[in-house]
């Protein structure tokens, strides 16, 4: 009896295992059938001939985008090509003001779709003066690009990155410290007013948003068309926004020895970070194209700017003993991205990338504010909408509107 | 000066025209295909530039010269079409041309192609030559896509003037006029749009000789032209006899002393005047050639559009020469070129 029960539970469990790869057989082919079905569908259009007759009614539709055109030396200009178009083009002469010119391409003249080309065009151009560049296509249409000033390009070498770290420190990693020094203060102030600057944080965190969305969708703009600006734009700000919104569920569900206002700081560092990634990456790369000057008033008003950065951090750990070194860690956290970031963009040409680093920033700052809201509605019920934390929202925007003035464009 | 202004002039380069890079079959590759056997002896040696380039991380010069076995501008210039004559019952001189407009695609620039309207399948069409008082019977068959007319420069009447009579698609039409009067003249579509038709290709040269004719001499005729290759109502594209900078790769070679004749015309659109000048030397200009007086010694002389001059001078000097367009965006844009002024063979 025993043994047969034995025997019967061997065989169900047996027949229950090629039971579960049978269903596991099945779902593969419900999931599979339609995918089998679009191909199917697909050869019967193709077949059809509908896509030779629409391909032979039309031009060719060609597209190159200009990625970034530098100035490596006297007598040097060199273009950097993608080809966003439907399918590929053939570089066949360069006009450069109004003159056609010499020039060499790598890997080949002939750019496949999504291909990239970089020419090297020996052109004697004149310091600070505007130039037009125009590739003609082996149809005869043509890619124009405006020079404003030509200029010599900073070369990207160890120099490079050395000052860029130092200017990295003072712009973004030290202001942040400053920020810190209001933790006393922030310590000694009521409940209701540490909701206050709370509120002054996620001001401040809008203000940065926004203004990372309305420099990332006018990057989108010189996205070649294939790589879909907005799309990558998107796909970086939902990605971001849920990724941090997982890390904090599995940092609140996990008892952990950091606390909950720790956590919130951590989280406000990590969002300021990969927003100030992202603007290392445009101040890098516009400094590599000889875009950015680097004046006393713009090193001063991201002092300030990211100053407010730093008070944000801390905020939510007035109450908190806090030790020396986390505060560092945090300090690092939002701080050393700015380096970072204008690193890769002084080498980076990619216009693709820059926005999908700049959308990240933003996802991420959605994100924070989300959580700062819930938790300054958590402590009273008309949360933002308290007169003195409405104060503080506000007070947060014109405060960054302010130090923003210092910034020239 | 010269080295850094010839686009893809760099002949060490030039086996990486061959390279096969392009994925889709094209006519174009089709016909280049024709200059790729010939040179499908030095494959082996491509082979090895290529794998040296590969290693090079590729450097790609382009096209280094446009493929000439359709129109080769440096034999336009002197080819005349005198058509096929035959006399009169009355004495008189007849010359028949057979003319067909067809929709083809030229090559204005290494590597850089026209959808063009042609007489004959070139433009400029052909130069069309008689002599004043010849009986003139042009066949005209219009192969292409639109309507299209032959308008000639001279004297005739008013049906043979190409204008009011449309030549539709698959039609054909006969001119027929007597020569008049001499001078260098021109041909061309008079349908409208007419700065279509015109900058499409529709044209030539049309040459009426003396009948005590011109002194002998090195005869070459020039339309300048330019193309408007991205439609946007300016040309990308100068040259004479289509393509850029021809006669700077190829130059063209005259003897020291000998008598050279420009049959000289402007069918530039777009911009309304074009020049040549001469370097080194000064010509005698007889403006439309109407008549055997030189109006003036110059070095350079402006033509308005449809506006042509006959241009005569004599080496004194040995070597090269440039002649271009004294408007230097349209030098520098194709409208260049250069003669070898060489020791004098004897014939």
């Amino acid at each position: 009896m025993t043994r047969m029960s034995d025997d019967i539970s061997n065989g169900s469990s047996h027949s229950h295992q090629t039971n579960e790869l049978g269903t596991l057989t099945g779902m593969l082919a419900k999931g599979l059938l339609p995918v089998f079905l679009i191909a199917l569908t697909l050869i019967a259009f193709v077949q059809t001939g509908t896509i030779d007759f629409l391909k032979s009614s039309f031009p060719p539709v060609e597209d190159l985008t200009y990625q970034r055109v530098a100035f490596p030396g006297a007598g040097q200009i060199q273009v950097h090509l993608v080809n966003g178009g439907p399918g590929p083009v053939t570089i066949a002469q360069v006009i450069i003001d109004d003159a056609f010119w010499d020039y060499k391409a790598s890997p080949s003249v002939s750019i496949e779709r999504l291909g990239k080309a970089i020419l090297d065009i020996p052109y004697p151009w004149a310091e600070g003066d505007p130039l037009k560049i125009s590739v003609v296509s082996s149809t005869g249409l043509t890619f124009d690009h405006q020079v404003e000033v030509a200029t010599r390009s900073p070369e990207m070498n160890s120099t490079y990155l050395g000052i860029f770290t130092v200017l990295g420190i003072f712009v973004g990693v030290i202001p942040i410290f400053l920020g810190f020094l209001w933790l006393p203060f922030l310590a000694g102030i009521t409940r209701d007013w540490q909701d206050c600057f709370l509120s002054f944080t996620i001001g401040l965190l809008v203000f940065l948003g926004i203004d990372a969305a309305q420099e990332t969708i006018l990057l989108t703009a010189q996205v070649a068309s294939a790589f879909q600006g907005i799309a990558v734009m998107t796909l970086g700000i939902t990605g971001m926004y849920l990724l941090l919104n997982t890390v904090e569920h599995f940092a609140s569900s996990e008892s952990t020895s950091t606390s909950e206002p720790m956590k919130m700081s951590i989280l406000i560092a990590l969002a300021i970070g990969l927003h100030n990634l992202g603007e290392g990456l445009i101040i890098g790369s516009a400094y590599a194209v000889g875009q950015a000057a680097f004046g006393t008033s713009l090193v001063f008003g991201f002092l300030l700017h990211n100053t407010t950065e730093g008070i944000g951090i801390v905020v939510p750990v007035a109450n908190s003993r806090i030790k020396v070194r986390s505060l560092l860690c945090l300090g690092c956290l939002a701080g050393t991205p700015t380096i970072a970031g204008m690193w890769i963009g002084g080498f980076n040409s990619s216009t693709t990338s820059t926005v999908f680093f700049l959308s990240v920033g933003i996802g991420a700052v959605l994100q924070v504010v989300s959580l700062i809201s819930r938790d300054v509605t958590s402590r009273s019920d008309s949360g933002l909408l308290k007169p003195l934390n409405s104060l503080g929202l506000l007070g947060g925007l014109i405060f960054m509107y302010l130090t923003g003035l210092l910034l020239p464009v | 000066m010269n080295d850094s202004k010839k686009p893809q002039d760099d002949s060490k380069d030039s086996d990486i025209q061959d390279k096969p890079n392009i994925s889709s079959v094209s006519r174009r590759n089709l016909l280049r295909s024709g200059v790729a056997g010939a040179v499908g002896l030095a494959t082996s040696a491509n082979v090895i530039n290529r794998r040296q380039n590969e290693i090079k991380s590729f450097v790609d010069t382009g096209k280094a010269d446009v493929d000439t076995s359709k129109f080769d501008p440096t034999s336009y210039l002197t080819s005349f079409d005198y058509g096929v004559s035959s006399i009169l019952p009355n004495g008189q001189t007849q010359r028949e041309y057979n003319i067909t407009a067809t929709d083809q695609e030229i090559e204005v620039a290494p590597g850089i192609y026209f959808n063009a309207w042609t007489y004959n399948g070139t433009v400029p069409g052909p130069t069309i030559r008689c002599t004043e008082g010849d009986r003139l019977r042009v066949n005209f068959y219009n192969a292409g896509s639109h309507p299209h007319t032959i308008h000639f420069h001279g004297i005739h009447a008013s049906d043979m003037d190409g204008v009011f009579e449309p030549v539709q698609p698959g039609e054909s039409f006969i001119y027929e006029f007597d020569a008049a009067p001499m001078g260098f003249h021109l041909y061309h579509c008079h349908t409208r749009p007419l700065k279509r038709h015109l900058h499409k290709g529709l044209y030539g040269a049309f040459i009426i000789d003396p009948a005590e004719g011109r002194p002998e001499a090195n005869e070459l005729v020039m339309l300048m032209n330019g193309f408007d290759t991205n439609f946007d109502g300016e040309n990308e594209v100068y040259a004479v006899n289509s393509v850029a900078f021809h006669y700077e790769k190829h130059p063209i070679d005259i003897q020291q002393g000998e008598l050279v004749r420009i049959y000289c015309g402007n069918m530039t659109e777009f911009d309304l005047v074009n020049s040549f000048h001469l370097h080194g030397n000064m010509f005698k200009l007889y403006r439309t050639g109407t008549d055997l007086h030189r109006h003036e010694v110059t070095d350079t002389v402006m033509l308005c559009q449809g506006e042509r001059a006959v241009i005569e001078f004599t080496y004194e000097h040995l070597g090269k020469f440039m002649f271009h367009a004294h408007q230097s965006e349209f030098a520098e844009l194709g409208w260049m070129g250069v003669f070898n002024v060489k020791e004098t063979t004897l014939a």
